[in-house]
């Protein structure tokens, strides 16, 4: 029995959104007249953060301090339509739907602060502390509350906004075929590291290292556990889960969580992960989103790894034991590759 | 089918409750006590997110039957927090992000103070042996192992 260790990598390319134009979101924002905001969605946050980035892009936006932003989610009732959480696309299609419904409500927000404070609204700028002020004469000031009160109570202005992202279709030309399938694109090169057992066919992480580039990172931290979480799904998929796992009749399918595989806190390795930021021309503050593609690359680089380490291509997911033994049994044994 | 009456200790409390034979102890906290703080994963032992302590130790409530409870002491996550401040565990994953869709957390609070409560200064391969038997989806397990660790060393230099 021997022990073998294998390199492999892999770069991808993934798309924001579904392909092809459309998929739309909408966003609604509306001040209360305690001067806080709330920011109205049916898409859902499943624990990426969705909520705490939208909320971040209104503020921003607003120019009030992201403690006056409420975000509501996961309301199709009551809330505008979402295409949903998927594709990579909350960050990018809703962030960009929340900035579009605040930068209108701003723009109320501003000609009612200028009512108030008998100026033009063009003169006047937002402190991002809850004040708006006319430039240049921050003492001609006036609090966010004070402009939401005025407006409720006796402006009779809404201070909201409506918003709404739809990428433009893209029509095939029919002289070339040419089309453009997406607006934004991320981008990730993971090298992993594995060690492939030729008595047992099993294949243990040993490390990876990655460079993810995903526009402007709007939250580092909610970025970083993203890809830490994600990869590990890349993991995941590429060694372990499967509904059907070896058999063709599913009456041997996996019923519950002890048969249906997935890696645990001890088959986990270390990760050393780049961050690159370009930010994108179409994205809310340049962020593009970095959802499906943290689990893309481990895939294939997982596979190209095991190929380096015992000379077997599997070209079947996941990568089980069975299939690598199989593998190597077929061509004779294992046959370690030159280490790149 | 009768009612068993049953007498134990939740989170510090004396609680008395009618159960049905057969009754697990995840079903007698969620719907009979109304804490929710266990979650319902699996139903048979696979995902730990029903993790509660009985007497100190880690148990599944949903493979736990209620009856065998009484006279004992079950600690659940609603009972962690220390008034109105956080546990250290439960404030070091926050600070490491160690949740995402949050199903696992209370399962995985659950391991880490049985092991902290026994180990105050366990090693990182005490830490994935006291987790092995929770499931986590989102977050790839390592911000939840340097949390527990986290909150390890934070109790030590205190």
């Amino acid at each position: 029995m021997t022990r073998h260790r294998g390199r492999g990598m892999a770069s991808i390319n993934y798309p924001i959104g579904m392909n092809l134009g459309g998929d739309p979101s909408q966003a609604l924002v509306h001040s209360n007249p305690s001067g806080k905001f709330t920011v109205a969605l049916s898409s859902i946050d499943l624990g990426q953060g969705m909520k705490s980035v939208t909320r971040q892009i209104c503020a921003e936006t607003l120019g009030v301090p992201v403690e006056d932003v409420y975000v509501d989610t996961a309301d199709s009732d009551t809330g505008p339509h979402c295409m949903g959480s998927f594709a990579s696309r909350g960050t990018h299609r809703v962030g960009n739907a929340v900035m579009a419904a605040a930068r209108e409500a701003r723009g109320v927000m501003m000609e009612a602060a200028a009512e108030e404070l008998e100026v033009n609204a063009a003169d006047l700028e937002t402190d991002g502390r809850g004040n708006i002020h006319v430039k240049g004469a921050p003492h001609r000031s006036i609090s966010t509350k004070d402009v939401a009160i005025a407006a409720q109570f006796r402006q009779g202005k809404t201070i909201s906004g409506r918003g709404i992202f739809l990428v433009p279709l893209s029509d095939v030309d029919p002289e070339t075929g040419e089309m453009s399938p997406a607006t934004c694109y991320a981008h990730a090169c993971l090298v992993a590291e594995v060690e492939v057992d030729d008595e047992t066919g099993e294949v243990a992480m040993v490390r990876m290292d990655s460079a993810y580039e995903l526009g402007r990172a709007l939250n580092p931290r909610l970025v970083e556990q993203q890809l830490v979480g994600g990869a590990w799904m890349g993991v995941s998929h590429a060694l372990y889960e499967t509904p059907e796992p070896y058999y063709p009749d599913p009456v041997h399918g996996p019923r519950d969580f002890v048969e249906y595989l997935m890696p645990g806190p001890g088959d986990i390795c270390p990760h050393d992960i780049a961050v690159l930021e370009r930010p994108a021309p179409d994205g809310p503050f340049g962020g593009k989103g970095p959802g499906e593609m943290c689990a893309n690359p481990v895939l294939p680089a997982v596979a190209n790894a095991i190929f380096n380490a015992v000379g077997v291509r599997i070209d079947e997911l996941p990568i089980t034991p069975e299939k690598v033994l199989r593998a190597i049994k077929a061509q004779g044994g294992a046959r370690p590759q030159a280490r790149r | 089918m009768t009612k068993i009456p049953l007498q134990f200790r939740h989170n510090g409390r004396d609680v008395a409750i009618f159960v049905d034979g057969g009754t697990n102890l995840l079903v007698a906290l969620r719907e009979l006590i109304g804490d929710m703080t266990p979650k319902f994963g699996c139903g048979q032992g696979g995902c730990g997110t029903c993790s509660v302590l009985i007497d100190g130790e880690l148990h599944l409530s949903c493979l736990t039957l209620a009856e065998t409870v009484a006279g004992r002491a079950v600690e659940t996550l609603d009972g962690m927090k220390q008034g109105p401040n956080l546990h250290p565990l439960q404030r070091a994953f926050a600070d490491n992000f160690a949740a995402q869709c949050g199903y696992c957390t209370p399962g995985m609070l659950m391991a880490a103070k049985a092991l902290l409560d026994r180990n105050s200064s366990p090693s990182r391969a005490d830490v994935i042996e006291a987790i092995s038997g929770n499931i986590c989806r989102c977050t790839g397990y390592e911000p939840i192992i340097n949390a527990i660790l986290a909150a390890a060393g934070g109790r030590a230099s205190a």
